[in-house]
Parts: structure tokens; sequence; C-alpha cells
């Protein structure tokens, strides 16, 4: 196998260098368990410590506020039943959005099974929620408003400092999957009223395995995993240790490195999307042109189907992702890319490349020249291409 | 998660491509669900398939399904192509995950589409050939969209 080129970074990121180094001695030589009372533990129990300071520093949170989960779906899943458990006297309602990850969307379903009834907020063409549409949603039993950070498959960023405010003036919590925007784009807690906070460590080049779910001090949030004191009593469970090591090491690099490593992404996203739309003909970008993650580039190339694409392109040595039925296991396409308002054909030929600090200018103009080929061979072998071409002759 | 015989017919598609003036021609699928097969038949004066191209839109094994399928019709008559299921599609290509299944079927009902055209054509009717029940009209008005 030659070079790859992996533009899949919202799947997942290489673990860097540094936060692999921090977690090492946290396997066979710092092993002892947090919750014990001699020595070895203390190591272990500082590990542990410090991840959660250096990942509460990030979000100008307390670290008693963080509450480590084994990732961003649990965590997900964990704010929602937990919500919809304690608050029961309040309200039974949760207004979320369309275009969630299924880590909300699918414990919503549940929760509608349990008497939990849930308003599924529409975006506009570029995946934004609309903020009027959220206000009327609002009802006196409204206990949540849960509407993600930024969308792991469009990249679009939502207004989540208004729907905060929107939730507190109200009196409702508002909780947000940050899974794709964690150490991506600056986040605190205070200033955007969040409650409650989902996210994942190998997002942000830390290790698979470990999240968190930030809980606003005050919260009546009980436990979701029963079985032990660790996290506050909150989440049973011996704790990840490396795990928790390894993602403070990684929200601390993310967000030291934040600035100039999103700049450089912004540039070659940018680039990447100028030279796409520019070369390849009935082509469009999926999400909000600029207020989007800076590593998230979503393309609908028209009369191809996306997974065609990705196997072309692994044999190319790229990395990359769909939103079209095949890769979903289902014949629906993506969820996200419906609620958008594209037709199902022009979401079955959807590309998602992520970037990430290591991607090169180098790197996008062979996936650029590679994308252009096989777009085109995969247009000659279309019968949607060919109808359009003669309807085209013809007109 | 596919064969090597799936990804060679993908990679190195048989039989891509029009014919003019064709025998029969058959489509089916929808855009909708994601796959669309356009199977190209010329026929002879002794129902001999001389040539068979198809176009598909859809993904790997759609591809390959397609492929496969104007190899094992080219050079049969008409009743023997009529014989070809979706499961000797899959046979020949060592197997497809189940969630592709779909596409073998596909190919069978673009073959019956393209022999029931070319019957139409010709007025006449081709024993226990039925009439294609896929169409692919759904979705087909937002063709001319554009971005």
């Amino acid at each position: 196998m030659g070079k790859i080129i992996y533009l899949d970074n919202a799947a997942t990121t290489k673990t860097a260098p540094e936060v692999l180094d921090a977690m090492l001695p946290y396997f066979s030589e710092h092993y002892g368990n947090p919750s014990s009372i001699y020595g070895l533990a203390a190591e272990s129990k500082m590990g542990v410590e410090q991840g959660r300071k250096q990942i509460a520093e990030v979000l100008g949170a307390k670290p008693e506020e963080i509450y480590f989960t084994a990732g961003g779906s649990e965590a997900d899943n964990w704010a929602l039943i937990a919500t919809a458990e304690a608050y029961k006297n309040k309200g039974n309602h949760i207004i979320t959005s369309k275009i969630e990850h299924h880590a909300i969307l699918h414990t919503c379903e549940y929760l509608e099974k349990h008497g939990i009834e849930v308003t599924y907020l529409d975006v506009d063409e570029n995946g934004v929620v609309k903020l009027e549409e959220l206000k009327k949603a609002i009802r006196p039993t409204t206990i949540l408003i849960s509407v993600m950070f930024a969308n792991n498959e469009i990249g679009t960023i939502q207004p989540i400092k208004e729907i905060g405010e929107i939730a507190h003036e109200n009196g409702i919590l508002f909780h947000t999957d940050a899974v794709q925007a964690f150490g991506q784009v600056p986040i605190n807690v205070d200033e955007f009223h969040i409650d409650m906070l989902s996210s994942s460590g190998h997002k942000i080049n830390g290790p698979k395995g470990i999240g968190f779910l930030y809980i606003r001090k005050g919260l009546k949030i009980r436990s979701f995993i029963h079985g032990g004191a660790q996290e506050r009593k909150r989440r049973a469970g011996t704790e990840n240790v490396p795990g928790i090591v390894g993602y403070g090491a990684a929200a601390k690099r993310a967000a030291d490195t934040m600035e100039q490593r999103t700049k450089k992404e912004i540039e070659l996203r940018d680039y990447l999307i100028e030279r796409v739309l520019k070369e390849i003909p009935y082509t469009r970008l999926n999400g909000h042109r600029t207020n989007r993650l800076p590593n998230n580039a979503n393309f609908s190339f028209q009369f191809i189907e996306g997974e065609s694409l990705l196997i072309m392109l692994d044999g190319k040595g790229i990395c990359a992702s769909s939103g079209s039925a095949c890769t979903s296991g289902s014949l629906d396409p993506s969820h996200v890319l419906l609620a958008i308002g594209l037709p199902h054909e022009i979401a079955h030929g959807s590309l998602r490349l992520t970037l990430s600090d290591e991607t090169t200018k180098q790197d996008i103009d062979y996936v650029v020249d590679a994308i252009k080929g096989i777009v085109e061979r995969l247009r000659s072998m279309s019968p949607l291409y060919e109808d359009f071409v003669k309807a085209s002759k013809r007109s | 998660m596919y064969s090597e015989k799936v990804m060679d017919h993908f990679q190195n598609p048989r039989n891509v491509g029009e014919i003019e003036n064709a025998s029969g021609v058959g489509t089916v699928g929808n855009a909708k669900c994601g796959d669309i097969m356009r199977i190209y038949l010329d026929i002879d004066e002794n129902q001999i398939i001389r040539d068979c191209k198809f176009k598909t839109f859809g993904c790997g094994a759609a591809v390959a399904t397609s492929s496969m399928a104007t190899e094992l019709v080219k050079g049969k008559s008409i009743y023997e192509a009529l014989q070809i299921t979706n499961k000797a599609v899959m046979e020949a290509l060592d197997g497809l995950p189940p969630v592709k299944v779909h596409c073998s079927l596909l190919a069978e009902e673009a073959i019956h589409a393209a022999l029931w055209d070319y019957a139409e054509k010709n007025g006449i009717k081709i024993e226990g050939l039925q009439k294609p029940k896929s169409d692919i009209h759904e979705g087909e008005e937002d063709e001319s969209e554009q971005y």
C-alpha cells in the first residue's frame, strides 16, 4: 500500500504522539485503581484529576463538572435519559433538531416510547436551526433543548449562544452534542449558556473509548451507570485512566494549537471547496459556506452514487466518507442531507472530506484530481447522466 | 466487505455503454433508493443476444451485478437469458453482502425489462416473461434540478 491520504477526521483521528506518550505510563507503571488507598493508586488518581482539569479549562468549566464516560454516544444517552427522568415532575417535552447524531435521535425515539414528547426542529438549506421555530416549539412542559454544536456531516455550526439564551430565558435546560466542535472551535459553557455538553476523545487526536458529559453544577442529573462511587457517584465503573490522561492531553493540545491549526485548515478547506466547485460541473457544497467546521467539506456530485466514489477513492489511497444509503446499511441516504432539502439522488452522491493539521496543499491537489477523474468515469456509466445529456441536447 | 470478483467487476466493469437502436432497453430501480440499472440488448433474427451493454447509477455491488449480468446473457438465446436469476448473478460474483442482495435482484429485473421491451417492439410474446414491475418514475422530476 502506498501513501494514505486520510480525509476522514470527522470519523476519527490519529492519536497524537504526545498524547500517546502521556498515556503509556498509565498502562503498566501507574496501573493502580484510583479508588484504592495506597500510594500506587494515588498516581492514577492524579492522572484522572489532571485530565479533568485540562478539559474543564478548555470549556471554562469547573473540574467537578466534567464526568467521564465511555464516549460521546454514552454522554448523549445519559444527558437525555437522565434529564427526562430527573425533571419528569416539571414536564415531558424535549426539543431537538432533525440533523442530530443518531446517539441523540435514537435516544429521543426511545424516550418517545416511554411517554416523552419530542419536537424535531427543521433546519434551513444550510443546516442551521431556525430560532423562530425553536421559540414557537417551547411549551410549559419543555424540560430540555438539545441541539448539536456543529454537524458531523455538513459541518454547519449552530447559533449555540442564541439557542442557550432562548433556553435560559424560558427556564429550560440546554444540552449540546459538541463531539465535532470541542477542540475545533472556542467553547465557553457560561458564555453560551450550556448546561450539559457531550464530547469524545478520539475526535481530537485523543484515544477511543473515552468521552465526557459536562453537567453544570446544581443540576439534578443522576447516575446512568450504577455500581460505584466514581465520578462523584454519577458514573460508576473503574475510570479509564490512560484514556482520561490521553483525553486531557489531547484537549490541551487542541486548545493550545487551535488558532493556528484551524487557520491553516480553513485555508486548505476553502481551497478544496473552490477547486471542486470550479472544476467539477453539477456539483454543490452542502452546509454553510463559511460558518462551518474548519476542517469540513461536503459535496454532492449529481448523477453518481457515493459508495462507488468512496471505493474508487480508496483505490487511490484516499480515505473519505459519504452520506449515501449504501454506507449507512439502509435504503435511505443521510437524514442530514434530506433535512437540508436535497432530493434523494443528490443525497446519494455525497462526499465528506474532513482535513487534519497534517493535510497539505499537495494532498488536496492530488485528491481533487482524483475526484475529477472518478466523477467523470462514474458519470460515463450513469443512466441518470445519459438521460440528462440527451435531454440537454433536445432542448 | 466485497469479494475479489465483485471488486474486479466494479473496478473493471464489462460491457459499459449504450447500444444505438438497441433491440430492447430496460431500466429498473429508482434514484430514491440509490440504484438505477439500464440494460441494452442487441438481439439477432434467431433471438440470440448478440451484444449487451449497461449503465448503472449505484453502489459497488450495483455496478458489479450489472457487469456480471451482461456477461451472463451475452451469446444466450432470449429464453436462456430469461432463466438467469439473481442467485446465478450472485454466485458468479462469489456472493454479496446481505444488504446488497437487492442489487442482484435489480440486475435480474433489468434483463427482464429489456426483454419485455424487445418483445413489445417486435409484437411477440416471450413465454414466462412478466411485465417488469420496477419503474424509475419516482424521483424523475428532480433530474432537471441543477446545482
